[in-house]
């Protein structure tokens, strides 16, 4: 029993002994996945000597579940998207960056600085913003394809050969323009009707899945598959016949952000890494890895010729574009239900 | 097995004194990991929802009653038995049902091949049913996704082979999610099993050989029953996971019904963020896991007695 304790002391002092001589600057970084190139990380370790740490999740409320449940403390900052921003500000998860904190905080481009989910840019930046809308493969359906019937009424061509995002916020809000009813309205038979149109439309979809929509359109294992503007246009450079639609019903615009959060243990670190993030070069990296648009000013000559004239990154003139807005507690329990129902 | 008795009870005496610190780090960690989640969980579904996730500290029965009763889209009008819950529990009960019926199926001649072999070939089969679960398995489910699909490698090689004109539409169906539940789950039937025959005396076969039993009724009343208690542990292993699995009827199924495990899933990750309704909804499926282990363990210790 002695010789035991004597190793386990021995073996905690060489390991506290290890984590002294590894001590280094860090920053911890809660983000999505494959959204940040490594070619970026190593060069921001390179020229502040900050190491990045990164964790990553799949969805914005999986995100702020993880937080909930104890996470807080233990990053610096997140990636969370726009009406997620809003959210957590309501939580009061976000700390507030000071005016003069951020040094390239004047690189945000203007119509970015004053947005409905953070109003003059206190908790958050800009990362990526892109839109979710669909795909349709050309050779199954040739006609036009910039209308959401191609989701929710579709001709017999399409039916049982369409994905739709495993997402209720978007699928609801595709669903209210569809409708050319408001998001996240309480009016009882806008609801009802909401409730009736998705149960008619379910016998038509083949899956829900967010993860693999690229490779579903590559594969044509889907003929319509509702994506993100970004992994549509990797979709089509990998070969696949699509065309992404602006529906003149409206599509989705989103906008990804790094926000500071409250109890950020690296917090001077952290407005470093965001600094970085504001830095045209910097950021057009990522642009040009994830092929979104950046919010950052003298971005777009830094950009690949594909990003800048791509169909995917220049929307279709008259389509009206919307944020997906969080409801009230109220509405949600029902848009919950109206969930459930679609996939009980 | 007098034997066996006799060395364990050298051993008891052995280790008497240090017996109680010995068994400190199991006990650790059942009451670490096992009792005080579930302990958690439980105070968790009495408690009221927070929106968005959280909850507060304020008793409620709401939960359950969601569960249980339906009130309409708008939570107002009178109560009725909500079925929606009831049918997912209910589906995925088959799904496992089925899903061990097929690695049981499977599962027992496998393992009562591996036994019969020579002793020393024998860990060289074990050890090849075990490679492939070294890969993990979202992994694997996912590949399994690119082998099923309409125009993939099995659709390719059977019209290859003219056996079929139409490729079979598989994935998306209950039929894809079955076979990645058979898939995941099988060795953990084919192991139990296979340990259970490797004791068993094949000089008993030879007995009922002798005494005119055909094969069949060898199987039936002399191998089974012996090796009944693996058959039994095998079935557990196989249907109690199967029935929380939510990466086959997601990645396979195309998530386009919940199951158990991805309607606990929802209440955490999802939109809803109903974590008092995601505890309750587990809770019952452990009430309801616990019923089935009795009845298994009652039939057996009847089966004993008799």
């Amino acid at each position: 029993m002695k010789t035991m304790l004597k190793s386990i002391t021995a073996a905690v002092a060489l390991s506290v002994a290890a984590d002294a001589a590894m001590a280094q600057e860090e920053v911890v970084v809660y983000h999505w996945f494959e959204y940040l190139p490594q070619s970026l990380i190593d060069k921001f370790t390179a020229e502040t000597g900050i190491k990045v740490t990164m964790d990553t999740y799949d969805s914005n409320e999986a995100m702020l579940a993880n937080l909930k449940a104890g996470a807080m403390g233990t990053y610096d900052v997140a990636v969370p998207g726009d009406y997620m921003v809003d959210i957590m500000v309501g939580e009061g998860m976000l700390d507030t960056i000071a005016a003069g904190e951020l040094s390239n905080m004047g690189n945000i481009e203007d119509k970015w600085v004053n947005v409905s989910f953070d109003d003059g840019r206190k908790h958050s930046i800009p990362y990526q913003w892109g839109s979710t809308s669909f795909a349709v493969n050309k050779d199954v359906h040739p006609g036009n394809v910039h209308n959401t019937d191609l989701l929710f009424n579709p001709p017999a061509s399409l039916s049982g050969k369409i994905n739709m995002l495993d997402s209720q916020g978007d699928v609801m809000a595709l669903a209210a323009l569809h409708m050319g009813i408001p998001q996240c309205s309480n009016d009882r038979a806008q609801l009802k009707a909401l409730n009736a149109m998705l149960q008619g439309a379910k016998q038509h979809w083949a899956s829900f899945n967010s993860d693999t929509t690229k490779d579903l359109l590559v594969s044509g294992d889907a003929a319509v598959s509702m994506i993100w503007n970004g992994y549509s246009a990797k979709a089509r450079a990998e070969g696949a016949n699509i065309e992404y639609a602006y529906p003149e019903q409206g599509f989705l615009v989103w906008m990804d952000n790094v926000v500071l959060l409250k109890d950020a243990p690296n917090r001077a670190n952290a407005l470093k890494f965001m600094d970085f993030l504001l830095v045209p070069e910097n950021i057009a990296q990522v642009s040009n890895y994830a092929q979104y648009a950046a919010g950052v000013k003298n971005v777009g000559p830094l950009l690949g010729e594909e990003l800048r004239t791509s169909p995917e990154s220049n929307p279709r003139d008259g389509a009206p574009a919307a944020f997906v807005q969080a409801c009230d507690a109220q509405t949600q329990v029902v848009y919950d239900q109206i969930w459930t129902n679609l996939k009980k | 097995m007098a034997g066996a008795n006799i060395k364990s009870g050298i051993a008891t005496d052995t280790y008497a004194k240090e017996r109680y610190w010995l068994l400190l780090p199991s006990w650790a960690v059942l009451l670490i990991f096992i009792v005080v989640p579930v302990a958690i969980m439980m105070v968790y579904s009495f408690l009221t929802k927070e929106f968005r996730g959280g909850v507060i500290w304020e008793f409620s029965m709401a939960a359950y009653d969601q569960f249980f009763f339906d009130r309409g889209l708008f939570g107002d009008e009178p109560a009725k038995i909500e079925w929606t819950y009831l049918n997912i529990y209910w589906r995925s009960i088959w799904q496992a049902g089925l899903a061990t019926i097929f690695s049981l199926a499977i599962g027992f001649p496998t393992a009562y091949f591996i036994a019969t072999r020579d002793a020393k070939v024998r860990p060289i089969w074990v050890f090849l049913i075990t490679i492939p679960y070294w890969v993990n398995l979202l992994i694997r489910t996912v590949s399994m996704k690119f082998l099923l699909r309409d125009n993939g490698p099995l659709n390719s090689f059977l019209q290859m082979l003219e056996v079929i004109e139409e490729p079979l539409h598989i994935i998306n169906t209950n039929l894809a999610v079955q076979l990645g539940l058979f898939y995941s789950y099988l060795p953990f039937m084919v192991l139990p099993i296979y340990a259970a025959i490797e004791r068993y005396n094949f000089s008993l076969s030879e007995a009922a050989a002798d005494l005119y039993a055909s094969k069949w009724q060898t199987l039936r009343y002399v191998i089974l029953p012996t090796v009944k208690p693996g058959v039994i542990a095998g079935c557990i292993l196989v249907f109690v996971p199967s029935m929380g699995a939510f990466l086959a009827p997601d990645l396979l199924g195309g998530a386009k019904n919940f199951m158990i495990g991805s309607l606990i899933e929802e209440q955490f990750k999802g939109n809803a963020g109903n974590w008092p309704f995601g505890a309750a909804a587990s809770m019952i499926l452990l009430t309801m896991v616990l019923i089935i282990l009795m009845v298994f363990s009652r039939q057996q210790s009847k089966a004993q007695e008799a």
